[in-house]
């Protein structure tokens, strides 16, 4: 069980983004790529859940404009997304930074994970070790579903 | 046993039912701003020609406003479109409060979201006049600057440059005139004016 635990939050660690490089003046296919990826991660103001990657509003337009320009200009992709939260604050990411309350985003499922596989243990063991007690529902007993029509 | 079992229960369920309960109390669609407080962002934006010709004396059709060079009085900026139904509502306040604060220290400009000139002189001909210029805001840059996803957005800036509030939906007279007292209230008793 620890050891499921332990797994889970390696896998959390090896997702989480590394640093950010890339300082050097962009090609326009770079750009490209750098803009999609940036602008994949900001929230469309206009839109319900949508990024101003895939959003085909004006403003996600003109926002994804801001984005290219500003990485054009040698801003890191940290630096245009804080550029982002500065105006419209930390709710115009679309991963949530996990500092704070967001922290209950990140650790409640693994909370659930642990809880579950607990409680999993702990039943099977009981069942288990009643195996000898024969705790089996009853074979045979009237079944409580209609059979149907 | 049971009362064991009704006990697990509570634990997970409580917290599930208080997050949720947490949770109502937020509306969704209000976006906090993080602007208020803090420096506004710097513009430098073409004033919009207007068919009735308003615009409290400075700023013409074809000049540039730069919002550094109005430090020292309250600025009130308003995000408004002719195809946004809200600003038809508070458009009357809006000119009206303008034009009660003239010579007072306290400039309005409207900035233009998402529109175009043509379509939005007409829209001003159509309401009977606008008391202050009406900036162009090509590409968004400068909404977008002040963090704006919808209009109406009104943002009253302070003398010193800073964003003391921001408002969204329509305004009408008596919160325009609430938040600008407070403001020349508190920058008189910051500068203690002669």
């Amino acid at each position: 069980m620890t050891r499921a635990a332990l797994l889970v939050l390696l896998a959390l660690g090896l997702a989480a983004p590394g640093p950010v490089g890339a300082q050097a003046p962009r090609d326009e296919a770079e750009l490209d790529a750098l803009t999609r990826k940036v602008a994949s991660q900001l929230r469309c103001p206009v839109c319900q859940g949508e990024s101003i990657q895939d959003s085909p509003s004006e403003l996600a337009q003109d926002m994804k404009a801001v984005v290219r320009e500003q990485l054009a200009a040698g801003r890191t992709p940290e630096e245009v997304k804080a550029y982002f939260v500065s105006k419209y604050g930390e709710w115009i990411l679309l991963e949530p930074e996990a500092h704070g309350f967001n922290l209950a985003l990140y650790l409640l499922p693994i909370v659930a994970f642990v809880g579950g596989a607990a409680t999993i243990a702990v039943a099977v063991r009981r069942w288990t070790r009643r195996g000898s007690l024969a705790e089996s529902p009853v074979p045979g007993a009237p079944s409580d579903t209609d059979p149907g029509t | 046993m049971n009362w064991r079992r009704s006990l697990g229960a509570a634990v997970v369920v409580v917290p599930i039912v208080v997050l949720l309960g947490y949770g109502l109390t937020r509306d969704p669609r209000a976006i906090p701003s993080p602007l208020p407080g803090r420096p506004a962002p710097e513009f430098a934006l073409a004033v919009m020609e207007d068919p009735v010709g308003s615009g409290q004396g400075r700023g013409a059709a074809g000049d540039t406003i730069r919002l550094s060079e109005l430090r020292g009085n309250v600025v009130v900026i308003n995000f408004w479109a002719s195809w946004c139904l809200a600003c038809r509502d508070e458009h009357a306040a809006l000119s009206a409060t303008a034009r009660a604060y003239e010579g007072r220290g306290v400039r309005f400009f409207g900035i233009l979201y998402k529109d175009s000139p043509e379509q939005a002189r007409a829209w001003i001909d159509e309401m009977g006049g606008q008391s202050y210029p009406t900036l162009l805001d090509p590409g968004s840059r400068t909404a977008i600057d002040f963090g704006v996803y919808g209009v109406p957005e009104t943002f009253f800036i302070g003398p010193d440059g800073r964003v003391e509030y921001k408002h969204v939906g329509p305004v009408n007279e008596r919160i325009l005139v609430d938040r600008i007292e407070a403001i020349l209230a508190a920058s008189g008793s910051r500068e203690e004016t002669p």
